[in-house]
């Protein structure tokens, strides 16, 4: 008995290994699916003339790319667009979300299922069909070829995820916390800023990296709204990238432009990591 | 320190009422325990008296002045709750002091203040660290230091034990009766456990279904329960029930009979009441408990001081004096 039973332990032990190489071979299919397209860009980006057609898969550090690209004013600008269009978008569409959230997650007044299902709605529209009538508005503001045109079309997208995320985080909030405050004798504001705000730090990091990240990255609004080079933002910057002739598709400084663009996301995502988890474990707001 | 009192309060949510015209007067300083069964609107009557929801109908007063629609942190009233609800982002001197804080206290006395309540409870070791660093029994130290420090008139509690160990219970249990004694503060508490309703109250107010269904101190709860409900709510094990039918001419015309479990005793055949199979025996150590059917599907609990000697399945008679007998009518309201 005791050596069937030793026997099946070590077949049990047997499979575990082999259940533990057979997902560690999984991962790293999908690591290589995953990651593969940008260390390609990376490689194809660091190479120059005719090296771009070699299909060898280790990167050659010729940074002539990069250099043009720092010293075109026209690229560099449209970052510092970018930037300008997706960071105000962003403190936007978390301002207005946030005052939104409180009220359809913490108040109760009449219509409010109605205005939630409303603000779904408007998010289920594709963008093309908002563009005609957003672009009369972009107009009538006085917006056309401004950057400000860009933040107006961004918030019609990022303005009702932003509100739907920090709505149901309100709704969950623990009714006796905000009664605690009430009983502290704290106002609507005061228990926004003061209690609720603070502990919604993961929230608002999250849906605000998100809204960011959507903003950065548009193209359609912003090859519409935006007629001048100094005013474009950095999709739209890299699309117009041109080679030296109409029949050479600028294959080395498109990657090497999408790699510098990435960087500030990957910065801002890697700065708020640790927020977000530990936001996603910790259950900051239980007792 | 003030009175309560409450005028026909009801509250309801849509369609459905929660609190059904609830008329209530608490003395000034007196020790009231809600109980009920989960759900029958106890945290809801707080709520109501806290000013945390409106009434539908109705009026409150505090300390004889209408307070019915007076903000909840304008009525002098400061509650703890079941959770705890600490400010999970506030060290617990903060905690504590932050309704100072948002009054516009300064910092000097809103020190002095916190380090007073801190003392007191025997937390001040504990004043700068958060609320995520703290047992179970600690948090309720300071959820009760929160409320103290706006030295309200009216202390409310819901339920502020269930979260902790039967320890710890026992202990903070002391600590609010001992609270009560030296501040003299009207309290009202929501509690399930029977032993802090019994221990702790000058008066028992038992609920049910938004009702008020009995008011009296803990032994006219016991000894003179006014109806069927209260019975079998006020005492653990609970009272042991049966159709009147079944003891014939005992039942004086009542419906229902009742008999708490600490009043029967086992007699032999002759003597007994009513008679049954022995079920199951549990020792407590201190005590055992038997059960016994006296009928198809109808089992009662007996308390025994001493193990009664007989095994599984014996044929036991009961009987009690006849003064421990309750007698309830077809409403369900008690019979002489
Ligand atoms: N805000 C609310 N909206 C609707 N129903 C509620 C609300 N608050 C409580 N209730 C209902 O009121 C009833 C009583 O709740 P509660 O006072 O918490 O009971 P208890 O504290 O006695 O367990 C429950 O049925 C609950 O569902
Ligand atoms: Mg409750």
């Amino acid at each position: 008995m005791t050596i069937a039973a030793r026997r099946s332990s070590a077949r049990y032990r047997w499979q575990r290994r082999a259940r533990g190489f057979g997902l560690f071979v999984l991962l790293l299919l999908v690591l290589v699916y995953t990651l593969f397209p940008y260390y390609w860009a990376i490689v194809s980006s660091l190479r120059s003339g005719s090296a771009l057609f070699s299909t060898s898969l280790v990167p050659s550090f010729d940074l002539t790319h990069y250099m043009a690209l720092l010293q075109d004013p026209v690229f560099t600008g449209s970052i510092v667009n970018s930037l300008i269009v997706a960071g105000s978008t962003t403190l936007i569409s978390l301002a207005v979300a946030v005052a939104a959230a409180y009220a359809l997650g913490r108040l109760t007044f009449g219509g409010k299922k109605l205005m939630l299902m409303a603000i779904l709605v408007v998010s289920i529209f594709p963008q093309i069909a908002v563009m005609s009538g957003m672009f009369e508005l972009v107009r009538w503001f006085g917006l056309y070829n401004r950057i400000g045109s860009l933040i107006l079309a961004y918030l019609i997208f990022t303005v009702p995820f932003t509100v739907w995320v920090l709505t149901s985080f309100m709704r969950e909030f623990p009714r006796e916390l905000e009664e605690a405050a009430i009983m502290d004798g704290c106002s609507h504001w005061r228990i926004l800023t003061r209690v609720l705000l603070p502990l919604m730090g993961p929230a608002l990091a999250s849906t605000g990296l998100l809204a960011f990240i959507l903003a950065w990255n548009e193209f359609l609004f912003a090859l519409t709204f935006i007629l001048s080079d100094e005013n474009r933002t950095v999709p739209v910057a890299i699309g117009l990238i041109s080679g030296n002739s109409r029949y050479e598709y600028p294959f080395g400084p498109v990657m090497a432009a999408s790699i510098v663009v990435t960087l500030p996301l990957l910065a801002l995502v890697l700065f708020f990591q640790r927020r977000i988890v530990s936001g996603l474990t910790a259950g900051a707001i239980k007792g | 320190m003030a009175s309560v009192s409450l005028n026909q309060v009801s509250k309801s949510y849509g369609a459905v009422d929660i609190i059904r015209a609830v008329d209530l007067a608490i003395a000034d300083g007196e020790f009231v325990v809600f109980v009920g069964p989960s759900g029958c609107g106890k945290s809801t009557l707080l709520r109501l008296i806290a000013g945390l929801v409106p009434v539908s109908s109705g009026d409150i007063s505090i300390a004889d002045e209408d307070m019915t629609e007076v903000p909840a942190s304008k009525r002098g009233i400061a509650i703890v709750f079941q959770s705890y609800a600490l400010y999970p982002h506030m060290t617990i001197a903060r905690n504590i002091g932050f309704a100072l804080e948002t009054s516009g206290l300064g910092k000097p006395e809103i020190k002095a203040k916190v380090t007073d309540i801190a003392r007191m409870l025997k937390i001040d070791h504990l004043l700068g660290r958060y609320p995520r660093q703290l047992s179970g029994g600690q948090r309720q130290r300071v959820a009760i230091g929160r409320a103290l420090v706006r030295q309200p008139k009216v202390f409310l509690f819901d339920e502020p034990l269930s979260n902790l160990d039967t320890d710890l219970r026992a202990e903070m249990r002391v600590e609010i009766a001992r609270l009560h004694e030296e501040l003299g503060t009207t309290m009202v508490y929501v509690t399930h456990d029977q032993i802090e309703a019994m221990t702790l109250a000058d008066r028992i107010v038992v609920l049910n279904e938004g009702r008020i269904e009995q008011i009296g101190t803990p032994q006219e709860l016991y000894r003179q329960p006014a109806n069927q409900f209260v019975a079998g709510f006020i005492g653990s094990p609970r009272m042991n029930f049966v159709a009147g039918a079944l003891l014939g001419e005992k039942a004086r015309g009542a419906t229902t009979l009742g008999v708490r479990p600490e009043a029967i005793r086992l007699v032999p055949a002759e003597e007994a009441h009513v008679s049954g199979t022995l079920l199951r025996l549990e020792d407590l150590g201190h005590e055992h408990l038997a059960y016994v059917e006296i009928a198809r599907d109808i089992t009662w609990t007996v308390r025994l001081a001493a193990h009664p000697d007989r095994e599984r399945g014996a044929m036991v008679g009961l009987g009690w004096a006849e003064e421990a007998l309750y007698r309830f009518g077809t409403d369900g309201r008690a019979v002489a």
